[in-house]
């Protein structure tokens, strides 16, 4: 892998929670990269670590939550401030896991660098501030900007995410605003410094299908103007299926499969990347009426008591006697595809 | 906002006229009325009461007419000529001794109310964001200490650790030669050197109550998701906190200011008559007890203008602060 | 198709669903209770607080038996005596059962004031389940029994028996730990019946209000409003002030309940229509609604279950606040009066500059209502946190 156009590189990532009831491994031993200037699909069911995953880079794990081992290294670029147009020149590469959680060094790589978009517009604005005092702040922050020039610049970005009428809507409240028009607000907030990667976490779960198809539409085309990358998380494969390049599948704090868009798709590997697959419903499934859609059988285990080997072998349909001794090694099969399974050893 | 400004403004007047008449009925209660409870007092004491005198006084107070002619009459005397009717145990109009008195009541329970937000909140702030730390321990310890306390034993102890340990008598608000001086700036100073007492011990129970809710409305908000994006924005710790939970957290202070101040009125009533201060406490319970009512029902009306008047602002605040509230 | 052969196909099932139903529904009773528990039991003050609250009450219902004097048994030989000291080892450095020492009066000569000296020549052991003053248990049977006392000696006035004062007494020698207990029984039932009397309105008005809604919900808020926008203790100050000073005891006490609920039941209505209003919407009524349930049965089987946890908690919490509040009226003495014994009397009669300097122990009706309160506050606290067991 040429690593002039790596980006983001995350090794043997281990995020615990320490909680009264006991430890909750919510991301155990992650694998994943992002390329610049590309979309990393991660999905899973809920619960499998992959938001954890995506705060542990942003230095941002709720309470209780803390990195006990891995690296995430972030390959800084220098940059215009202006334009946010990058030079390939590295400029420094930095274990993100590392840092300080409070420290100045992550606080000028958040928001600046990596931003993020969370997952329910309603609650993740503050409701008694305006829509422009949220976004001027950030550029405020990070490109020291007076206040009237981080009003234009915050009157900018919501014209460049097609936000109607931008020099009113931003003195608007959040909860004047649309489901849609509230995540295009944040959007231009999580936009406003031109991060190289940005990180959304379910941007469209939370919305009504014709808007879903809108943000997803306003996200791609802001990617190749501003040229950064996306970590897109998300349960719903057919949006993965439209906006990543590469995929990571995740389950139980653990990447299990890791392939390109196509290969994920059309050669699935690992068996709950298969029985994922299966649950999606099919159009003119439903001419055979016998046939019913196929579900995994079982549910996410205990998180305080996870099973042995390897997690998923309590509802695998391909298990073999070995599956619940011995954890599953990454197993590279093609070029760019990887998965953590032993029937491909 | 100024519609509904005036909106609330014109829904408060018929309230106040309603605690009007409630305030004249329950000053009416007790069974007989100043003139009977007077004579009762004289003749205990000894002494001969002309039957005829009593109803020429009783005529001359107008405390023979119907209930709803009193009232008729007092109301159009304050409206009117600002007029608060004659105290008759004093033998003086209400208007010259009620509205010292009430002033000092006033500043009292809102310099309280404020040093009691200035120590809650940072407090509160702290124990929530530290909180099940030893120092949130103690904070909510004390707290609900605070809450147990009523200001009345409280000033009670006061008195005591001063009385014992200072040699000091901490009672009244003023030192002797002041009491019945016209305002001068030495007399102000004496006032403050008096008013510290009753305020850290009124604060002290509305620091408890304060905090007691800053520390749970900041807990619920901390963990909203707005919190989170701000985290993601980069800002520093406590910039994240001060300016999103915390400016969230502290609505529900405004919109309790009313009741907040009620309390505080309740507290500083019963605080003011143990430690015997110039405010309305002492004055009030002196002419419940004499059935004075023009005094008494003056007083009683006014503390309940007081709380009407600050559960508007209250609400006024409330609006300001909360961009939710406005629309609506 | 006829109804009738599909009943009689459903007939069958129906019978294993409503055992299930059953099963299930003891489960979804029992569990929230027991969930309950656990999570009251997390909280370590409000365990400790309610077994205190459980020891003051049984004081408080057994005064006469627990106090090993009455109220008003007055003494020539302790006027304004200091706590009695209960020893264990005599002068001579002798283990024995606990006792205490006869006391000899004696006057500073400047300041005239009484000082208590042990007399070490005279032993008083001090006896459990002991004879002493006769009263009337809960007015059934006349008996003198009490929990423990020093002897009486005969042939000795009751003015000048000797005895054992454990928190002290009073300036006419009565003992302060008596009318502490005897205080508690009024102190703490006036609570109590005070926030029944609000929650039974509360409950009635605040359902009506918030089941219905609309004007008649407007009508009662604004009535509510009314009330709670005149200061409470003025309020309450006016309200006694109009009790005749010539009523019998138990009917003042009624009164003055009745008073402190009068703004009490605001607080519970508010509460109930709160809970009413949140529930309303709630999708579990709506089905009951759907499946035909009458107003009533939703109410009462469908609702009610599901906020008396709430109520519950909010009782505890309001209880404190009746007890301070009968403690400040008859305080100020608006409220109970001598011959009525309970803390806020106690403390009124304590009140005065001179007591606070040389007596101290005659406020220690003021220790037990500060800690009365507070472990009512904790116990609330605890209550409602586990209130809602699902929430974390």
């Amino acid at each position: 892998m040429n690593n002039s156009d790596l980006l983001l590189q995350m090794k043997d990532l281990k995020t615990y929670f320490f909680l009264d009831e006991g430890t909750v491994k919510a991301v155990d031993g992650a694998d994943l990269e992002i390329k610049a200037c590309s979309t990393l699909g991660v999905v899973g069911e809920s619960g499998c670590g992959k938001s954890v995953a995506a705060r542990s880079i942003m230095r941002i794990v709720a309470k209780g939550g803390r990195i006990v081992n891995g690296e995430i290294m972030f390959h800084q670029r220098l940059r215009d401030p202006e334009t946010g147009s990058r030079s390939s020149n590295l400029v420094d590469v930095l274990d993100l896991a590392a840092l300080n959680p409070h420290g100045e060094k992550i606080r000028s790589i958040r928001g600046a660098e990596i931003s993020m978009v969370f997952q329910e517009p309603m609650t993740s604005l503050s409701p008694v501030h305006t829509i422009g005092n949220q976004i001027g702040e950030v550029v405020s922050l990070h490109q020291k900007l007076d206040s009237k020039q981080a009003r234009e610049k915050a009157i900018d970005m919501l014209d460049r995410v097609g936000m109607p009428l931008p020099q009113r809507t931003i003195d608007r409240y959040p909860h004047e605003l649309s489901g849609g028009m509230r995540q295009r607000a944040m959007i231009a907030m999580a936009l406003s410094c031109h991060p190289s990667l940005l990180i959304a976490d379910e941007p469209t779960t939370a919305l009504d299908v014709t808007t879903e198809a809108q943000i997803l539409t306003l996200m791609r085309q802001l990617q190749e103007e501003l040229g950064m990358s996306i970590m897109f998380i998300t349960h719903n494969l057919g949006v993965i299926a439209q906006m990543a390049d590469r995929v990571a599948v995740m389950y139980l704090g653990k990447v299990v499969e890791d392939a390109s868009v196509e290969d994920l798709f059309y050669k699935p590997l690992h068996p709950y990347t298969q029985a994922l697959l299966q649950s999606i419903p099919r159009l003119g499934a439903k001419k055979d009426r016998n046939q019913r859609l196929a579900s995994i059988r079982g549910s996410v285990p205990d998180p305080y008591n996870l099973p042995r080997g390897c997690p998923f072998h309590p509802r695998c349909a391909r298990r073999l006697d070995i599956c619940d001794k011995e954890e599953p090694p990454l197993v590279k099969v093609d070029t760019g595809h990887q998965v953590r399974c032993v029937l491909y050893k | 906002m100024l519609g509904y400004v005036l909106r609330r403004i014109a829904i408060m007047i018929p309230t106040l006229i309603v605690i009007s008449i409630i305030t004249f009925i329950i000053i009416q209660l007790p069974p007989g009325d100043f003139l009977s409870s007077y004579a009762a007092s004289l003749r205990a004491q000894g002494e001969v009461i002309d039957e005829a005198e009593i109803r020429v006084m009783r005529e001359r107070y107008g405390l023979n007419q119907p209930i709803y002619v009193q009232y008729g009459k007092w109301i159009k005397g304050i409206v009117t000529r600002g007029d608060w009717g004659q105290s008759m145990s004093l033998q003086r109009p209400v208007k010259d001794l009620i509205w010292q008195r009430m002033t000092l009541s006033m500043v009292l329970s809102v310099v309280s109310l404020l040093v009691g937000w200035f120590i809650a909140i940072p407090l509160g702030v702290y124990s929530a964001t530290h909180q099940y730390s030893p120092l949130d321990y103690i904070v909510t310890f004390i707290s609900f200490m605070g809450i147990g306390t009523p200001s009345f034993l409280l000033g009670l102890v006061v008195m005591f650790v001063a009385m014992n340990y200072m040699g000091l008598n901490v009672g009244g608000l003023f030192s002797d030669q002041f009491i019945l001086a016209p305002w001068s700036w030495a007399k102000v100073v004496d006032l403050l050197k008096h008013l510290w007492i009753p305020v850290s011990i009124l604060a002290f129970n509305g620091t408890a109550g304060g905090l007691r809710t800053t520390r749970a409305n900041l807990l619920d908000e901390l963990n909203k998701p707005y919190v989170e994006t701000a985290y993601a924005k980069g800002l520093t710790e406590r910039r994240v906190i001060w300016k999103y939970p915390v400016r969230v957290a502290l609505n529900p202070f405004f919109s309790t200011v009313g009741w907040e101040l009620a309390n505080l009125i309740s507290g500083a009533t019963l605080l003011s008559i143990v430690l015997n201060l110039q405010t309305e406490g002492p004055m009030l319970l002196n002419a419940l007890t004499a059935q004075d009512m023009y005094l008494a029902g003056s007083f009683l009306f006014l503390l309940s203008v007081m709380t009407v008047v600050g559960t508007l602002l209250s609400d006024i605040l409330l609006a300001w602060v909360d961009p939710r509230i406005r629309m609506t | 198709m006829t109804n009738q052969p599909q009943a009689a196909q459903t007939n069958q099932p129906r019978i294993a669903l409503d055992e299930e139903a059953r099963v299930g529904e003891r489960i979804a009773v029992a569990t929230p209770a027991t969930l309950m528990w656990w999570k009251f039991r997390k909280h370590k003050l409000a365990v400790i607080s309610s077994i205190f609250l459980i020891f003051m009450y049984l004081l408080a219902i057994f005064c006469e038996f627990v106090s090993p004097y009455l109220p008003d048994d007055t003494s020539a030989l302790y006027k304004s005596a200091p706590p009695s000291k209960i020893r264990m080892i005599d002068a001579d450095g002798n283990f024995r059962r606990p006792f205490v020492y006869g006391t000899d009066l004696s006057r500073d000569p400047e300041t005239l004031r009484a000082i208590y000296t042990e007399n070490q020549e005279v032993i008083y052991p001090i006896k459990f389940f002991t004879q002493g003053p006769t009263y009337e248990f809960w007015g059934l049977w006349e008996t003198d029994m009490h929990l423990f006392g020093v002897a009486v000696l005969p042939d000795i006035p009751q003015e000048e028996q000797p005895r054992v004062m454990v928190l002290g007494a009073d300036r006419i020698g009565r003992d302060v730990f008596t009318m502490t207990v005897y205080g508690a029984r009024i102190s703490l039932s006036i609570g109590l019946i005070g926030v029944f009397i609000s929650l039974g309105v509360g409950i009635i008005i605040g359902g009506i209000s918030g089941f219905y809604g609309g004007i008649i919900d407007n009508l009662i808020q604004r009535i509510i409003e009314f009330i709670r926008s005149i200061p409470q203790i003025p309020l309450w100050m006016a309200l006694s002030a109009a009790l005749p000073l010539e009523w019998p005891v138990l009917r003042v006490y009624f009164a003055i309940s009745l008073i402190l609920s009068l703004v009490g039941w605001t607080n519970m209505a508010r509460v109930v229509r709160g809970r009413f209003l949140a529930m309303r919407e709630e999708d579990f009524v709506l089905s009951a609604r759907l499946t035909g349930s009458s107003e009533g049965r939703i109410i009462l089987v469908h609702m009610v279950p599901s906020f008396l946890s709430h109520i519950i908690a909010s009782l505890t919490l309001a209880v404190p606040y009746m007890i301070l509040s009968e403690t400040s009226l008859s305080f100020i003495g608006l409220g109970l009066r001598a011959p009525a014994i309970s803390w806020g009397v106690l403390l009124a009669e304590a009140q005065n500059v001179r007591s606070i300097a040389l007596t101290p122990w005659v406020f220690w009706p003021a220790v037990a209502v500060i800690s009365t309160v507070l472990a009512f506050n904790f116990l609330g606290d605890g209550m409602r946190d586990a209130a809602d067991p699902y929430a974390r």
